[in-house]
Order: C-alpha cells, then sequence, then structure tokens
C-alpha cells in the first residue's frame, strides 16, 4: 500500500511545551486512516504540526515532497485540506463569504455543497455565527470539500452534533474518501469502523499502535489504548 | 575552573570582585579615551559612571516586570519619577519644620519609599485586572497623566517644566556637592547592589518562581490554589519600590528632577535596555543599563564632533542623533540578536549552549492573548 | 448652549484626528497582533512631506493644502507598508519582537525628525477659510473641525467599502476574526498585513497633514503626543474593531473637551480614568472580539 503523505520524527512544542513527541506513521494513498488515542494526547496537535500551525520538527513527506519547512498556507495550497476541529468557521462573515474565502485556484466545485448540504444554500446570506454547531460542520466541510484536494485532514468532524447530523456527516465524508484520501481523527469509534481501513493510535504523544482498522477495533486493545470496551463505542 | 565560576561560590566571589572593582573606581586613574570622559577619579566621569549605575539600577526593577513576570508595562518611569519627584517635594515641605536635618532626610526616605508602595499598589492593582497589551495600554495611559499632572504643577508642588530641585540645606554635607562626587559615586553603586539582591530574592522566593510559572502557565498556578493576581501585584509593587530608590539615588545625584524622567519615552528607553542587554537575564539589565548609558553620553559627544559637522547631510544629521542611532541599533538586536547582549556573549562562550539558550527568553512568547 | 455646542463639535472634531490614527493601529493589531508603535511616526513623517510638498505648490493656499493631503495620504501607505515588509515580516508570528521593533523604529525616527526638523515645532500657513468660524446655532465653530470632520467621515466610508466590498477585505474581516484559520484555507495572510499597513498608514499619513492644520504648525513629536491618545481610543473601542474606534475616538475627545473645559484642564486625566472604568467593566473595549 503507498502513502500519500509520511511522517517520521514529528515534534511540536506550544509555549515551551512539547505537545507530540517523535510521532511517526503513513496516510494511505486511498481511504481513510483513523488517528485515534485518548482525550489531550495530541491528537489534534499531531495534525496542527503537521499543517504548520504549531512550531514543529521532523520529516513530513507529502507525495515524495518535503512539507515540514512551509509555511501553512503552501501546505494547504498543495492541495491538502484542513477541517478543524470545533469548526472554526468565521462568525462574522455570512456563509457565502465563508465559502468564497474557502476557493482555492483551479475549479471550486459549488454544486458540491447543495448536492451535500443543500440547507446552507437558503443561509447563504445568514452570518455563520447564527448557524447552529451541526450547520456549521457543514459549512466547515464545504470549505474542505468544494476544492480539488489530494488529501484530507478531518478532526473531530461529528463532536458535539445531534445523532441525526453525525449521519449526514458521515455520508459526506464517505462520499468524500471514494475520491481524496483522508486522515481522520475521530471519538465515535462507530464512524471510525464505517470510514477507517486503518487505525494508528496515539498515547502519551507517541504511536502505539498502527494497523487494519476492523481487526484494533475488534481487540481488547480499544480498551487499553482508548479506554473503552467495544460495547461501550455506542455510548 | 568553570566549574568555580558556576558554582554558587564562584558566583559570589564573581559578584564581590566586580563590587570591589567598582568601588575602588574612584581611587584609581584609569582613562579608556572614546568610552570615559576623562579619568575615572574626575567628578564628570564619576557622575556619568554614577548615573549609568541608577539607571542599571533602574533597569533591573524593569526586568523584574518585563523579564521575570513577563508583564509589558509602559509605565514604569512614574515610579522612578515618584522616587525622585518624592524625595525632593518632601524634603522641600519638610524643612522648615525645625527638625534637625538629619531625621528630615531620614523621614523624606520613608516617605516617599512608603508613596511609592501605595502608588505601585494602586497602579498594579487596576492594571493587572487586565492582561497583555491592555494591560501595557492601561500602564501607559496612567504614566501619560501622571506626566501631566507633574508637567501642568498640579498642586503647585512639582515645579511644571522647571522641575524640582534637591533642598539640600537638609541633606547630610557629605552627599552634596562637586567634591563629594565620590561619595555619590559609592552611593549609586551600593543603590544598584540592593536593587540587585532584592531582585535576586524576589526571584528565588517562592513568590518569584510563581509569578515566573504563571507567566507560562497561567491555569497550572491556579490549579495550585494560587492567584497569579496577588503574586503579581507583588512583584509589580516590589519593582515600583526598587524603581523608586534608583530615583532618590537621581536626586540625589542630579540635585534636581525634571518632567523627562516620567515620560513613556523614558520608560521605552528601560525597555530598550532590558532587550539590549538580554531579557530575563539580571546581568542583561545591568550591562544594557550602563552600556546604553555611556553610549548615549558619548554619543551625543561625537554629535558635536568636528567630523561630524563636516559631513554631507545624509550622514550628518542621522549621525548627530544618539537616540536614532541607539533606536537602529535595538531594532537589529531584536532582529538579529534575541537574546541580546548576555544573550550574544552566552552563545560566544557557550557554543553548544545550556538550557537557557536553546530556548528563546520565555519573556518574548505571545502576550496576545 | 452655545458652549455645549462648540465643546461637542470640537470634541468630533478632534474625534476625528484621532480616529485617522486609531483606526490604522486598530486594524493592525485585529489582524497581525502587532500595536504598532510607528505608527505616529507615520503621521509626523507625512504632515511633514505634505508641508513640505503643499508650501512648494502654493504655501497657505487650497491647492498648496490639497496636494499636501495627497502626499501624506502616499506617503503614509508606502512608508507603513515598507516597515511591513522589512522590519516586520521576518518576524512572523514573534508578537512581542514585533511591538518591539516598531519601538525602536519609533524612538529612531522621531530623533531623525528632530535631526532634520528640529526640535520647535514650525509655524505653517493655512488658506483662510480654516482661520475663521462658522456659527452654527450661536456657537463659533472653528472652520478647520469641518475639514477634520470630512476627511474622517469620508477615510471611515472608504475603509468600509474595502472591508465589504473587496478580495482583500474578505481576508482582512476574517483575519481579524481568526487569523490561524484563513491561513489554514490555504489563503497568504502576509499579503493582508501589508495591506492593512498601508491603509493605516495612509489614514495616519493624512491624519499627519491634518494635525498641522488642528494645532496649526508641524513638529518632530506630533505624532507621538497623538499616538498616545489613539492607543486609548484603540482599548477602549476594542482592538480590531474599526467601529468601536470610530466611536471611541469621538467619545473620548468630547469628554477630553468638556473636562478641559469644565473640570480645570483635567481632559488627559478624565480620559484615563475612562479608559480605566471600561477595562474593569469590560476588559475587551467597548467593541471588542471575545478572546476565543
Amino acid at each position: 500500500m503507498t502513502a500519500i503523505l509520511s511522517v517520521r520524527g514529528l515534534e511540536a512544542r506550544i509555549a515551551g511545551q512539547q505537545v507530540v513527541e517523535d510521532v511517526s506513521f503513513d496516510v494511505a494513498a486511498h481511504g481513510v486512516t483513523a488517528l485515534l488515542g485518548r482525550n489531550g494526547v495530541g491528537k489534534s496537535s499531531t495534525i496542527k504540526a503537521l499543517l504548520g500551525l504549531y512550531e514543529r520538527t521532523g520529516e513530513v513527506t507529502f507525495d515524495g515532497e518535503r512539507i515540514d519547512r512551509l509555511l501553512t498556507h503552501r501546505i494547504v495550497q498543495r492541495g491538502i485540506a484542513y477541517v478543524p476541529e470545533d469548526r472554526e468557521v468565521f462568525g462574522g462573515l455570512t456563509v457565502e463569504e465563508n465559502l468564497r474565502l474557502a476557493e482555492r485556484g483551479g475549479a471550486p466545485n459549488r454544486a458540491i455543497v447543495g448536492e451535500l448540504f443543500p440547507e446552507l444554500l437558503q443561509r447563504a446570506k445568514q452570518q455563520a455565527g447564527t448557524l447552529s454547531g451541526g450547520q456549521q460542520q457543514m459549512v466547515s466541510l464545504s470549505r474542505a470539500l468544494m476544492n480539488d484536494n489530494r488529501l484530507l485532514l478531518v478532526d473531530e468532524p461529528t463532536k458535539g452534533l445531534a445523532p441525526l447530523i453525525v449521519g449526514t456527516v458521515t455520508k459526506a465524508l464517505e462520499a468524500a474518501a471514494e475520491r481524496t484520501p483522508m486522515l481522520l481523527v475521530e471519538q465515535n469509534l462507530q464512524v471510525v469502523r464505517a470510514l477507517a481501513h486503518t487505525v494508528v493510535v496515539l498515547s502519551g504523544g507517541r504511536v502505539v499502535h498502527t494497523g487494519p482498522a476492523s481487526e484494533f477495533l475488534d481487540s481488547d486493545l480499544v480498551h487499553r489504548h482508548l479506554g473503552v470496551s467495544t460495547d461501550q463505542e455506542a455510548a | 575552573m568553570r566549574t568555580f565560576l558556576q558554582s554558587t561560590w564562584g558566583r559570589l566571589a564573581v559578584g564581590a570582585a566586580v563590587v570591589i572593582a567598582a568601588a575602588i573606581l574612584p581611587l584609581l586613574a584609569i582613562d579608556i579615551p572614546g568610552v570615559l570622559p576623562g579619568p575615572t577619579y574626575t567628578p564628570g566621569t564619576l557622575t556619568v559612571l554614577a548615573y549609568a549605575m541608577l539607571i542599571a539600577a533602574l533597569a533591573l526593577s524593569y526586568h523584574l516586570i518585563f523579564g521575570v513576570a513577563g508583564m509589558l508595562s509602559f509605565g514604569h518611569a512614574m515610579f522612578f519619577a515618584a522616587g525622585a519627584y518624592g524625595l525632593g517635594i518632601i524634603l522641600r515641605l519638610l524643612a522648615p519644620t525645625g527638625m534637625p536635618s538629619e531625621a528630615v532626610f531620614l523621614l523624606a526616605i520613608v516617605l516617599t519609599l512608603v508613596i511609592a508602595l501605595v502608588l505601585g499598589n494602586l497602579v498594579g492593582a487596576l492594571a493587572l485586572r487586565v492582561s497583555g497589551i491592555s494591560f501595557a495600554m492601561v500602564t501607559l495611559a496612567v504614566a501619560q497623566a501622571m506626566n501631566v499632572m507633574i508637567r501642568r504643577n498640579v498642586g503647585g508642588l512639582t515645579g511644571g517644566e522647571e522641575g524640582v530641585t534637591l533642598e539640600v540645606d537638609v541633606v547630610p554635607d557629605f552627599l552634596v556637592g562637586v567634591v563629594n562626587t565620590r561619595n555619590l559615586y559609592w552611593m549609586a553603586l551600593a543603590i544598584l547592589v540592593l536593587v540587585y539582591l532584592a531582585c535576586v530574592w524576589v526571584e528565588r522566593s517562592r513568590l518569584g518562581h510563581v509569578v515566573a510559572a504563571a507567566r507560562e502557565n497561567e491555569l497550572r498556578v491556579t490549579v495550585l490554589g494560587l492567584r497569579p493576581y496577588l503574586v503579581r501585584l507583588f512583584v509589580f509593587a516590589a519593582a515600583a519600590v526598587l524603581a523608586a530608590v534608583a530615583g532618590m539615588g537621581f536626586m540625589m545625584l542630579q540635585s534636581s528632577a525634571t518632567p523627562r524622567i516620567s515620560t513613556s519615552d523614558f520608560t521605552l528607553t528601560l525597555l530598550v535596555i532590558v532587550v539590549l542587554g538580554g531579557v530575563g537575564y539580571r546581568w542583561g539589565a545591568i550591562v544594557g543599563g550602563i552600556i546604553y548609558t555611556l553610549l548615549d553620553q558619548r554619543l551625543a559627544a561625537l554629535a558635536s564632533a568636528e567630523w561630524i559637522q563636516r559631513l554631507p547631510d545624509v550622514l550628518r544629521i542621522p549621525l548627530s542623533e544618539p537616540l536614532f542611532i541607539l533606536g537602529m541599533l535595538f531594532v537589529l538586536v531584536v532582529m538579529f540578536a534575541p537574546g541580546g547582549i548576555v544573550g550574544l556573549t552566552h552563545r560566544v562562550t557557550r557554543p553548544r549552549g545550556g538550557a537557557k539558550d536553546a530556548e528563546q527568553p520565555a519573556a518574548l512568547q505571545d502576550v496576545e492573548a | 448652549m452655545s458652549t455645549v455646542l462648540l465643546l461637542l463639535i470640537t470634541g468630533v472634531g478632534l474625534g476625528a484626528l484621532y480616529f485617522l490614527v486609531a483606526s490604522g493601529l486598530s486594524l493592525i493589531y485585529g489582524l497581525m497582533g502587532v500595536l504598532n508603535f510607528a505608527h505616529g511616526s507615520f503621521l509626523t513623517l507625512a504632515g511633514f512631506l505634505g508641508w513640505e510638498v503643499g508650501r512648494r505648490v502654493g504655501d497657505g493656499s487650497w491647492g498648496g493644502l490639497l496636494v499636501g493631503m495627497l502626499v501624506g495620504l502616499v506617503v503614509g501607505a508606502l512608508v507603513a507598508a515598507i516597515t511591513e515588509l522589512v522590519f516586520i515580516r521576518p518576524l512572523y508570528n514573534r508578537h512581542i519582537e514585533q511591538v518591539l521593533v516598531t519601538v525602536g523604529l519609533g524612538l529612531a525616527s522621531v530623533a531623525l525628525f528632530e535631526g532634520i526638523w528640529g526640535t520647535d515645532p514650525i509655524q505653517i500657513r493655512l488658506p483662510e477659510w480654516l482661520g475663521g468660524t462658522t456659527d452654527v446655532l450661536g456657537a463659533n465653530i472653528p472652520n478647520d473641525r469641518w475639514l477634520l470632520i470630512g476627511t474622517a467621515a469620508v477615510v471611515l466610508v472608504l475603509i468600509v467599502l474595502f472591508l465589504q466590498r473587496t478580495s482583500y477585505g474578505l481576508v482582512i474581516r476574517a483575519g481579524v476574526e481568526n487569523r490561524t484559520m484563513v491561513t489554514a484555507l490555504g489563503i497568504d495572510v502576509r499579503r493582508a498585513f501589508t495591506i492593512v499597513f498601508a491603509i493605516g498608514g495612509a489614514a495616519a499619513g493624512l491624519g499627519g497633514v491634518l494635525a498641522s492644520v488642528y494645532y496649526g504648525q508641524v513638529g518632530a513629536h506630533q505624532g507621538t503626543s497623538l499616538l498616545i491618545y489613539a492607543f486609548i481610543v484603540t482599548v477602549i473601542g476594542g482592538l480590531g474593531s474599526l467601529t468601536g474606534a470610530a466611536i471611541a475616538s469621538v467619545l473620548v475627545a468630547v469628554i477630553q473637551q468638556f473636562a478641559n473645559f469644565y473640570l480645570g484642564g483635567t481632559g488627559d486625566i478624565a480620559i484615563v480614568l475612562a479608559l480605566a472604568a471600561v477595562l474593569l467593566v469590560r476588559p475587551t473595549g467597548l467593541m471588542g472580539k471575545v478572546t476565543h
């Protein structure tokens, strides 16, 4: 299996504190690779470090080229889209402005927004800050998915969403994953099971397990590394 | 040798040697042309050196706020001014009371310290309600208001633009006049040592550790059950009192104080000194203070040099403005040598660097939040 | 009544001057997290150069003044953009160092201005009408106030239009809200930094020429002294908020005028108290964004 992104010895610090230490893993060129681990273990920090949002050291190779010295916008311009934890839509901007801002070169596919999330079309003129959490997540996903991407970095897309919207979001991600490889951070193991073929598990800032998703989810490693048992995963 | 120098006793020995060397300077005739205005025993040179040491002491007190606690204050000059003006005004008010002059002098010093303590606590209590840039702005605004009051001669005490002069009748004889410049020099040295020791004490104390920790991680300190607010307030007030001590020394040395020492530009000069010397290093504040003052003096002398006057305007004008040269030097240091002078010497003497060199001075980390 | 009206309109006029300085400061801080201590120097330099060119075109004439204003605008924008490119950009994301660099530039440039134009302010000649007054309901309003208010209003409208209608305006509005996320969308936010510096510099440059109209003189310290008021305005209005800067400019200037007149010249102290009061009640300022 070839890798689109490979990470070797990634470390990151904020305000003098190490948040990622010596992390190495690969993201497959197809399908969804899930990055798992308990809360605060450094999953989001790993993604931010990959994007250069934190000071980092180590080797990050994207499609054969080193990207660990590039500024964030250059990394993104190479076709890496980012859906952040907590959505981070611009609350003072309208939905339409949020989308317009996110258009990158090439031919952004605005139609996909309507296909995936029709309700956003009626709210184009609404300030994004007044949307519900689920709608904001739709804006955040649209910002990424409407562009021509070569890799998606998706951080906890279902966090705090109502079950119905979790379904919508999962479907959108599933469709996106058919075209574009994805690195997914997700706490909801049902979503992981539905989407991911490979898991990378972090503990204490390091990778402690890598392997096929279903094998991992069915073993007692889930309990050891994530602190939940397989029957609890619905919760 | 190196290990000895780095041990506690070694440091004490080095410190003592430096202080002793500084103390016997007035008895020697060392002449460094271009650096000092004349041999070290002459009153002119001693005054410059004493002034440099007082500025170093003031910079040390600013180091407590900026370098240790990581608070960017733009109002520190007001405490220096409080010391200088406080002493001058109280001496003048007490002089006619007929008390013995020694009593007047001591009482004035104590009262000035009390005023500085109260002022430091009041301003700190207000400014520390906010953090980061807002904190800087509150200190700037308060200092500005003080400066305006001093200039406007509110209450008829500060003498407006003229300032306040020292009431020499109630000052001990050995601290008055050009013949006693040597004593004033020793007084300045004593103030610098005192302020230095106070800084060491504050930094080594539990409070000092907590305030440094609060700079890095406020939450952790709160979890420890301590209120960062009170700890910061203590450091702010302590720095205010130390600045006032330096201010009193300034009043004794110069025999007068003008509104210049209460301006925000004067505080900015302190910031320049601390950064020039090296943020976070006590020695940096001292070295920065002394080098800055000497440079300022020498550059001013240079400005009137004949060869400068003959240069074309494009070169003559920038070269005859000491503050222009110092300001640009400061910009270069910030951009290319973030550790300042002390950081540079560390880089030279310890190429592989201790832990301190590896990191940016912590105070330079983001205070935007 | 006429006194109140006079103080009010004069206050708004002074507020217009504050706004020209504070608008740029606030935008720069909002987008970049940098408090620009060199902003006063943009103003002073523009004031001097505007005057130098203006008096050659026609000393004391409208033509000279208008050319001077144009020169001030261009000088302010250019100097600010160069400052950003040469001194601020290399220190990308190191906010304290960026502030320190602007402090150094501020100190150094004032010294340089003193070297070139001397330490004492220079009296300037203005079109006659500006020295006169207009009767408004019994109050004799100095005419230069109208010029100040009009210019500031035009600048406010232009900046708002730029922010609302252009793609860079969109990037700036988004960046003020969440700079990190803008870069994470693949946008080079540094270009927006140069633009806000240029816009802020242009407004300050215009302010520099108008400050010389207001005070009747140009001087090396004009920018620095206005800068402190602009800082206070920016903090009261809420760092990063243009609307906040506009409201606070007028508020601060009016309070200052009234306190100076009715409370024996205590204007400066009154605005420091106002600053303290606002910060204690609303630490983010009147219109400040909630920290994220």
